[in-house]
């Protein structure tokens, strides 16, 4: 069985999906983000998405569940990069991943988490 | 088709009678068209027509072929020019007035009986003309209405980063499909973060645009941007709480100028200046 690398990112845990997502796949990735987080006490998570075509109802729980485990255990989670066309089957399936932040890649993802891309502006103080 | 001797007959009276017959059809099929045509189109047309009914008629199945699509390429262009069906039918029918005509001078009893075979085989040509004429409006109906919904689903930039979907007329599952589609896209080509979506020009919102409406911003929100829903009037305002539906915490403003405020103030422009400096 494949198995989603975690990479980390100063603050940042940053799980780059580049293989089709299988139900096992997406369990490990769970419990393995979870023995991460505690692991290395990050504050953030960004599951980038950008590669994946297809995600059917089970995936998309299981983000909402890898979610509100990692915000348990104090750690944001931030979905980046969904297709549109992604977007369209998770809200026609009548999935609206509540609780789960989102963003449009991976560069505003690390915003949201008050994190910045190495060497990028300063955090954007704009939400004072 | 099923007598022969009596096809061989009035092909022959089409054959011999060819000159004055046409030209009775030409003169009875021009008042019917009432001038749209000139004559001389009309009678290249029609000699055209003429000669391959003879031989359809004289059981040739290639020119029966031939005649079913000549018959389809002038009905669809009397369609596309605006003629009515009965003007461009009666065109044809006005054969069997022609032939008839000339017939009864004759006093000739068997073509009179071979008559009716004919009379039936153009009334199936004068029907061939209807159907590819309704055929053919309902493509144009079906084009128009598709150059509609590409017209009437424009996304706009407002500013960096906010997006304006000026939504008009009725929203359906076919045209909220297009809108999220547009929309979606747009946010992927503009990285925006907020999205204005006005509807002002929705004529009346019910649960079921509302339902729509919702689906457009949940996809949008589950993207990474954020929705606005702005121009909503008094009295959509009043069937939305009287229907009792609910729009969560999505953000709602009553008018565009209102909603590009809030996406600027969200984003961190600040707009200086104005009436009181």
């Amino acid at each position: 069985m494949e198995r989603v690398p975690i990479l980390k990112i100063g603050d940042v845990l940053l799980v780059s999906i580049q293989v089709d997502l299988q139900d096992q796949t997406v369990l490990a990735l769970q419990e393995d983000l979870a023995d991460r987080i505690v692991r290395t006490g990050a504050h953030g998570v960004i599951i980038d998405i950008t590669a994946v075509d297809i995600v059917d109802s089970f995936i998309g729980r299981t983000f909402a569940t890898i979610a509100s485990m990692s915000r348990l255990m104090d750690s944001e989670t931030v979905v980046v990069g969904m297709r549109p066309a992604v977007a369209i089957t998770l809200v026609e399936l009548g999935l609206s991943l509540g609780g789960v932040r989102t963003a449009l890649d991976l560069e505003e993802g690390m915003r949201l988490l008050g994190a910045g891309a190495p060497g990028a502006r300063a955090p954007a103080a704009d939400h004072s | 088709m099923t007598d022969g001797a009596a096809e061989t007959r009035i092909t022959d009276l089409l054959r011999s009678w060819r000159e004055p017959v046409l030209d009775r059809w030409v003169e009875l099929a021009f008042d019917a068209v009432g001038g749209r045509v000139t004559e001389r189109e009309l009678r290249t047309e029609l000699s055209e027509l003429y000669e391959l009914v003879e031989r359809a008629f004289g059981d040739d199945g290639a020119a029966m072929g031939e005649l079913r699509a000549t018959l389809a390429e002038l009905s669809r262009g009397r369609a596309r020019n605006g003629f009515s069906p009965s003007e461009t039918a009666v065109g044809v029918f006005a054969l069997k007035q022609a032939l008839y005509e000339r017939i009864r001078t004759t006093r000739d009893q068997r073509a009179y009986n071979d008559l009716i075979d004919f009379t039936s085989f153009v009334d199936e040509l004068g029907l061939a003309t209807f159907e590819t004429y309704a055929a053919t409006r309902e493509q144009v109906i079906a084009d128009q209405s598709e150059q509609l919904l590409e017209l009437s689903t424009p996304v706009v930039k407002l500013w960096d980063g906010i997006l304006g979907v000026p939504l008009v007329g009725t929203l359906d599952s076919a045209r909220t499909q297009v809108v999220m589609e547009t929309l979606l896209e747009a946010l992927v080509d503009t990285g925006s973060r907020f999205a204005v979506i006005d509807i002002t020009g929705v004529a009346a919102v019910d649960t079921e645009v509302a339902q729509h409406l919702m689906k457009t911003v949940m996809a949008a929100r589950l993207m990474g941007t954020q929705c606005v829903i702005s121009g909503i009037r008094p009295q959509i305002a009043q069937t939305i709480v009287t229907l009792g539906i609910e729009f969560g915490d999505i953000a709602t403003k009553a008018t565009l100028a209102d909603a590009l405020k809030y996406a600027l103030d969200r984003s961190g422009v600040r707009v200086t200046g104005g009436p009181e400096d």
